[in-house]
């Protein structure tokens, strides 16, 4: 009888073993794994300082389309503005900004002293066309091809090492 | 007579369905993640994200989507991990059957230990 209480102890202990050895790796904050690969929302976006707006269905006609959330009063987004413009240059990339929750004229000035790399300017007012984008902070970088699935998602400022990964994706 | 009965009925109706639509929103938000905060889920949360999400969810609610269509909606942008009652899907199944397998186990865990040995009776 004691043969059977052995066993079954043990293999309880380790099965818990087992599940929390497991869960060492796991990774406890939000990562973007989940949406490679799915398709972004077909939705309207307001352009910047205009009625018109565009709708992410047009994206079909680039062959890779990178939408960039930032603001101008975002520190990091200042920080990642020269990668934007690196990546600007980048032929088969049509570059989407959508200016999130600020001030016209702080945009409008972030934009002189920086410069513009975006092909298309585009505003979200109040932040909630960005939930249609998975987006829950900025800035963030989402690049999707020419059947609007995500290739990527960059959470955060981008980096070199971004624009050289983005470089590679996109290379024919 | 009748147009105060009607007001009123009007009334009473758009009373309960903003108090319906009022008990969801609350039910919803409280089983969202904040995913820039601490443990802490959407309801409880005063950040950006947060108050993003609230007036989401609350314009869902009145277009007339349903729990279930929001939770989905919101899972599809920001993936499961948005959603603080795990999903029943393949690579949940353990997640959902542990506690149930450990208490079968558990059961005949105490039942061997309870159980005396008929042997020792005897002697």
């Amino acid at each position: 009888m004691r043969k059977i209480n052995y066993i079954i102890i043990s293999i309880l202990f380790s099965f818990l073993f087992i599940i929390l050895y497991s869960s060492l790796d796991n990774e406890r904050i939000y990562n973007t794994k989940d949406l490679i690969g799915k398709k972004i929302s077909q939705v309207e976006i307001n352009l910047f300082q205009s009625n018109e707006t565009i709708n992410t269905e047009e994206f079909i006609n680039n062959e890779f389309t990178i939408l960039n959330f930032w603001a101008s009063w975002c520190a990091p987004c200042r920080k990642e503005h020269p990668n934007l413009v690196r990546l600007s240059k980048i032929k088969n990339i049509k570059l989407v900004g959508v200016n999130i929750k600020d001030n016209v004229e702080s945009a409008k000035s972030f934009l002189k002293e920086n410069g513009n790399p975006f092909d298309i300017l585009a505003e979200d007012k109040n932040g909630k066309n960005s939930v249609n984008f998975g987006v829950y902070g900025i800035p963030e970088t989402i690049l999707i091809d020419s059947e609007l699935k995500i290739l990527k998602k960059y959470i955060g400022p981008l980096n070199i090492k971004d624009v050289n990964e983005i470089r590679k994706l996109v290379k024919k | 007579m009748k147009t105060i009965i009607n007001i009123l009925l009007l009334f009473f109706f758009i009373t309960s369905e903003s108090h319906a639509n009022e008990n969801l929103n609350n039910k919803i938000l409280k089983n969202l993640r904040c995913l820039v905060c601490q443990g802490q889920t959407v309801q409880d949360s005063n950040s950006e994200f947060a108050l993003i999400i609230k007036s989401v969810v609350k314009d869902k609610i009145k277009e007339g989507n349903s729990e279930k269509e929001i939770y989905q909606f919101l899972s599809e942008k920001f993936g499961d991990w948005i959603l603080l009652n795990p999903p029943f899907k393949k690579n949940s199944y353990l997640l959902w059957f542990l506690p149930y397998l450990l208490f079968i186990l558990g059961i005949i865990l105490l039942f061997f230990l309870l159980k005396k040995p008929k042997i020792r009776s005897k002697e």
